[in-house]
């Protein structure tokens, strides 16, 4: 191989006038780990509210609920970005429309909404999945304490099948941030896209993409060891192996 | 809202969509998955062979592939592999690849790790005793594997199988970043000549969703198939 390494490249002011290449990439860090915890807000509150929906007896929430979760998860995340960046201000009405696409930083808060819906499908499923492993005497304790059907799935069920879908839960928070790189397709300036016009400016292809590998491992370490100490943090002993070493996945 | 959706416009476009776009979506999707299936089987063997070099070169692979996103991956490879090409034939300067073998290697090393940690599980829900009354029989390592795991292996882990190939399927879309013309960026093309972005993306939308739809209820079938036989 006779390609000319230069890790220094780094260190070079980069010609979009904002600092040096590492700066860029950091930038690009920065959005990228913005709009991950963005979207894994609005994944995990969509995513709850869903996936208690299909394990209720009301057959309405059910269906609903349903047809929810096959729509997000049946469509090619890259098409979902597509329409929220480019079909939905053309189908709002026309004023409010006009008023979504002169949105400062539009690709981010499109990016944001489409990954968070998006992920929501997934944790709706392992919500589900949760709620379901569980024994049917605990909704049935809880009934019989005299908890309204809201109060049990509030202080039994879902206390249980969280902790439950914690490992699952990770691995999708793991793959939100993944997912974030999508968003360079509208143009959302995050960790690959950075690496991406680095290439472009600088002719550096490997050093570029051997950053972005690097962050984007870097993150995952993290994220890994954190969701473990939460794992041994929350753990109820005798419920679930501590590490949810036990867990129904 | 609707007022002047023009369907025309799709009508037009069928042709190139299905039979440029999706043909080559339905190609790479396919060439993938057997490439990774065979990898991806390779590597479970190797992530559980006892032989240790082996472990750590296939547990490295594929917790290196499963950490990175697919985007970047691809264009990893696409910059990636002409230097290879050029470092195994030799040649004085990197090797033009093209596009559209860039991203059938792409997609076949990527879904590689994924179906490895599916094979994986499928090898071990095969019972050790199948393995002790294959060697018992004089069967070497790998014609027990050949003929005694894998096939038990494969039945197990099929619905498993598909569904991954259902995500590599939707997966595909992402060979835009590179220009490739797969369905989506047929669809692509036509909306911004024509300037039809919503009716040509939420068509795009549809045919996935009903491909992807009917997949997963097949795979669903399948399922209860094979949980009585079990």
């Amino acid at each position: 191989m006779n390609y000319n390494w230069n890790w220094k490249i780094f260190w070079a002011m980069s010609p979009d006038g904002q600092g040096t290449y590492l700066d860029m990439m950091i930038s690009g860090l920065g959005w990228t780990l913005a709009t991950s915890l963005l979207a894994w807000a609005i994944a995990l509150a969509a995513g709850s509210v869903v996936g208690v929906m299909r394990t209720t007896t009301l057959r309405a929430a059910v269906r609903a609920a349903s047809v929810y979760v096959e729509i997000f998860r049946n469509i090619p995340l890259l098409v979902q970005m597509f329409l929220w960046y480019f079909v939905l201000p053309e189908l709002v009405p026309h004023d409010f429309g006009i008023w979504l696409k002169q949105l400062g930083n539009a690709a981010f808060f499109n990016a944001v909404l489409c990954l968070g819906f998006y992920t929501s499908a997934r944790v709706a499923e392992q919500v589900r999945a949760g709620i379901q492993s569980l024994p049917r005497g605990q909704a049935m304790a809880g009934r019989a304490l005299g908890l309204t059907p809201l109060q049990t799935y509030r202080y039994v069920l879902l206390p249980e099948a969280f902790r439950i879908v914690l490992p699952p839960l990770t691995s999708e928070f793991l793959n939100i941030i993944k997912n974030s790189s999508v968003a360079l397709t509208i143009g959302l300036m995050e960790v690959t896209a950075r690496a991406r016009s680095m290439q472009e400016f600088s002719f550096q292809v490997f050093e570029a993409f051997t950053a972005a590998a690097v962050i984007y491992l870097l993150i995952n370490v993290v994220v890994v060891f954190g969701m473990r100490l939460l794992e041994r943090k929350v753990a109820v002993p005798g419920l679930i192996a501590a590490g949810g070493a036990g867990a129904a996945t | 809202m609707f007022s002047n959706f023009d369907l025309d416009v799709i009508e037009r476009s069928l042709p190139y969509l299905f039979l440029e776009g999706m043909k080559f979506t339905a190609s790479l999707t396919l060439l993938a998955m057997s490439g990774g299936i065979l990898f991806g089987t390779l590597l479970a063997m190797m992530r559980l062979s006892s032989f240790r070099p082996l472990w750590l070169v296939a547990s490295g692979y594929v917790n290196l592939m499963r950490s990175l996103p697919l985007v970047l991956v691809i264009f990893w490879l696409y910059f990636l592999v002409p230097w290879i090409g050029q470092w195994i034939t030799g040649s004085p300067r990197p090797v033009q690849v093209g596009a559209i073998a860039s991203s059938v290697i792409t997609f076949t090393m990527f879904e590689a790790a994924y179906y490895c940690e599916i094979m994986r599980a499928g090898i071990q829900s095969v019972s050790r005793g199948q393995v002790f009354a294959g060697y018992a029989i004089g069967l070497n390592y790998w014609q027990t594997m050949r003929h005694v795991v894998l096939p038990q292996a494969f039945r197990n882990m099929m619905p498993v199988l598909l569904t991954q190939t259902i995500i590599l399927f939707q997966d595909t879309s992402l060979v835009y970043v590179i220009s490739v013309t797969d369905f989506l960026g047929a669809a692509s093309k036509v909306a911004q000549r024509d300037g039809r972005l919503v009716e040509m993306y939420l068509f795009a939308a549809l045919i996935y969703f009903i491909i992807s739809l009917a997949a997963s209820r097949y795979v669903r079938t399948l399922q209860a198939r094979i949980a009585i036989v079990r």
